[in-house]
């Protein structure tokens, strides 16, 4: 039988687990979070995870990205450590930040790792500075700028699309469009209907895709990165997708429809999408997801007990690395 | 060997020397080449006041005009910064920062604490402060005690050629971000300055002019306003000491102090306006570290808590004088209150 996948086996499996990754890390998080073990303001990326995997299996550690408030998915599916960015998470030393930057600043550089980034918006200019290195560079690398449905409002954002236009920058501005900014929804913030206009009053081609389709990210991510690449300039990828919890942690929805959550969840989940089809096409067997689940736990387990086991930073801990000299 | 120069050409050479020396550095900004996709010549501009000019001539591939963009050009320096470049950007003036302003306190300042350690930014942005220029309340501005808050920038303001090219050089190579402020009425002052490339260390003040009565604490154009001041007490026998603090953040609080122990007479001088100003911010350090060397109240003479005027008698009134500055030496001399 032809493989009915436009990727490797190999790279469905990896796929796979990076989602269930982040779905395990996410939910665990929603747990602990209410437990009250956690610090701090948590976004979670639960039921998004197939657009930041379906991107990201086509980067390099050189290729950078910037990333948003919602950040995990994106580190997780970047590579960075999960064990470190659960330490960062707890606020110890250790963490991917050694406890100074926490879950909405986690940033792995030599992952290509930018940072999330608690201002929203504020990741896209950045993105046109790492494009334009990988320009002077000239090997080929790119850069990704995320940015939610609320933040697509941004003047940083904005004017973050008309740069790159202008500077022919190799980089790719996700727009991850869940349906609300916050508790406001996108059809009410946004003025235009579609992202495609938008990115055409750039002078940027744009190109809307379901989120929650695995493969369908993949291949339309594949075609702007690898253009990208080539020299043919910026695009936009709308991925539209869905959230499974709340804006923040604590957040009591009351803004969200009645069943919408259940419905989501029962219709909508991406890893389910994703495993109806690779065991359906009969490319990946039941118990190899079911193994990966598996680790996937027990990763997750061992993460959130070396955080809690991990010492917090001292008070000198307090006055470092403000410069690299001063 | 040192001719006389500029401070304009002084950091044209800056930026040439360093371009040659290292080919990370990049140099971005609005008309810093000018002419960009117009019919006419490139180079037009060579940047607002020509700062730039010339540079377009030897490495037209690393200088980049932009487009009106304040925040995605500095955030793209940054971003660049992070990713291995040594990006200069030209603010055109420092009143536009309060629309790219997320990008420098909250993004470039931050990384390398927030990230824990691992990030570097080494970006300088250059930007014009201060008045004189009749250019009103939105091109005019001394709003160095703005950045010298936030912990991870670094704030230079040069007096001099020689300063603006060693600093300059020294500011580029810098692993840190830092806010290089010049001011836009010195840019024609000469002085003399070697043709050979030379770092000045950031956080090290000068004393331009020794003294034992009084010591008179400042930096950028108010420099000139004081030497002018202790000029005119010294015909009275009043023998100032002035120090120019050149790097605001870092900050050598060591000079100053020094020169207080002698002098006993503090006067701080600012450009910027009075509240949470690098005056009183000098003023209360002194009183916390050397408050028995003191002999008298401190004096700060700085701009008024107003905006900068248009009109051309309004401005000169705003604008801190030598005048200002002597009655206040002989107010902290004399230990008279206002």
């Amino acid at each position: 039988m032809a493989d009915p996948f436009p990727i490797k086996s190999e790279d469905l499996l990896r796929a796979y687990r990076t989602m269930r990754t982040i779905r395990e890390f996410e939910e665990r998080l929603h747990i602990d979070f209410a437990r009250g073990d956690i610090p701090g303001f948590v976004h979670l990326y639960a039921g998004e995870e197939a657009a930041a995997t379906g991107i990201m299996l086509h980067l390099n550690d050189g290729d950078r990205i910037a990333s948003t408030h919602r950040g995990h998915g994106h580190c997780i599916a970047k590579g960075v450590d999960v064990a470190e960015m659960m330490k960062e998470i707890y606020g110890k030393k250790g963490g991917a930040c050694q406890g100074k930057g926490g879950s909405m600043h986690i940033a792995d550089l030599d992952r290509g790792m930018m940072g999330a980034n608690g201002i929203l918006g504020a990741g896209a200019p950045l993105a046109c500075g790492a494009a334009l290195a990988a320009k002077y560079r000239g090997k080929g690398e790119i850069a990704i700028s995320f940015v939610g449905d609320g933040a697509s409002n941004q003047g940083m954002f904005l004017e973050s699309l008309n740069l790159a236009a202008v500077w022919n920058l190799p980089a790719v501005f996700v727009v991850e469009n869940n349906g609300y900014a916050e508790s406001t929804s996108r059809d009410y913030a946004v003025a235009v209907d579609s992202y495609v206009d938008r990115a055409a009053g750039f002078g940027l081609p744009g190109v809307t895709v379901d989120g929650t389709d695995f493969f369908a990210v993949y291949e339309a991510a594949g075609e702007v990165i690898r253009r990208a690449r080539e020299g043919g300039g910026p695009a936009l990828l709308e991925c539209k997708m869905i959230r499974f919890f709340g804006h923040f942690e604590g957040d009591q929805q009351t803004y969200r429809g009645r069943g919408e959550v259940e419905d989501l969840r029962t219709n909508h989940d991406c890893i389910k999408k994703f495993n109806a089809k690779v065991v359906g096409a009969g490319v990946v067997k039941p118990s190899e997801l079911e193994a990966i689940d598996r680790e996937a736990k027990e990763l997750i387990e061992r993460a959130v007990a070396e955080a809690k086991a991990a010492p917090a930073p001292t008070a000198q801990d307090l006055l470092t690395d403000v410069y690299v000299r001063y | 060997m040192a001719r006389k120069i500029t401070i304009k050409d002084a950091i044209n050479e800056a930026l040439d020397q360093e371009m040659a020396r290292d080919p990370s550095v990049i140099v971005m900004g609005e008309d810093i080449v000018g002419g960009a996709g117009s019919p006419g010549e490139r180079d037009a501009w060579g940047g607002v006041l020509g700062v730039t000019k010339g540079l377009y001539a030897k490495y037209s591939d690393r200088l980049l005009d932009t487009p009106l963009s304040e925040s995605a050009y500095v955030g793209a320096a940054i971003g660049a910064a992070c990713c291995g470049m040594r990006p200069v950007a030209e603010l055109m003036f420092i009143d536009f920062m309060g629309v790219c302003f997320d990008q420098l306190f909250n993004q470039a300042a931050k990384f390398k604490y927030m990230f824990g350690g691992k990030a570097r930014t080494p970006v300088v942005i250059r930007t014009m402060v201060g008045a004189g220029f009749r250019a009103a309340a939105q091109h005019s501005q001394m709003l160095t005690p703005i950045f010298t808050h936030i912990p991870g920038l670094k704030v230079v303001c040069p007096s001099t050629p020689y300063d603006a090219k060693g600093l300059l050089i020294q500011s580029i190579r810098d692993d840190d971000p830092v806010i290089f402020c010049e001011h836009k009425a010195l840019y024609g002052l000469e002085g003399d300055v070697p043709e050979a490339p030379y770092a000045i260390p950031l956080g090290e003040a000068t004393v331009v002019r020794e003294g034992r009565s009084c010591s008179i604490v400042t930096y950028g154009m108010m420099v000139h306003r004081a030497t002018e001041a202790a000029a005119a007490l010294a015909k009275e026998g009043v023998d100032c000491e002035v120090v120019d603090l050149r790097s605001l953040s870092p900050l050598d609080l060591d000079t100053v102090i020094e020169s207080v122990e002698k002098t006993g007479h503090l006067v701080c001088v600012d450009e910027a306006h009075p509240r949470c100003s690098i005056a009183a911010d000098i003023s209360a350090q002194v009183v916390q570290r050397a408050f028995p060397a003191l002999r008298a109240q401190i004096e700060m003479v700085t701009a008024p808590h107003t905006p900068v005027p248009f009109s051309p008698v309004l401005e000169d009134l705003y604008i801190p004088g030598a005048k200002q500055i002597a009655e206040a030496v002989h107010r902290a001399m004399s230990g008279a209150q206002r």
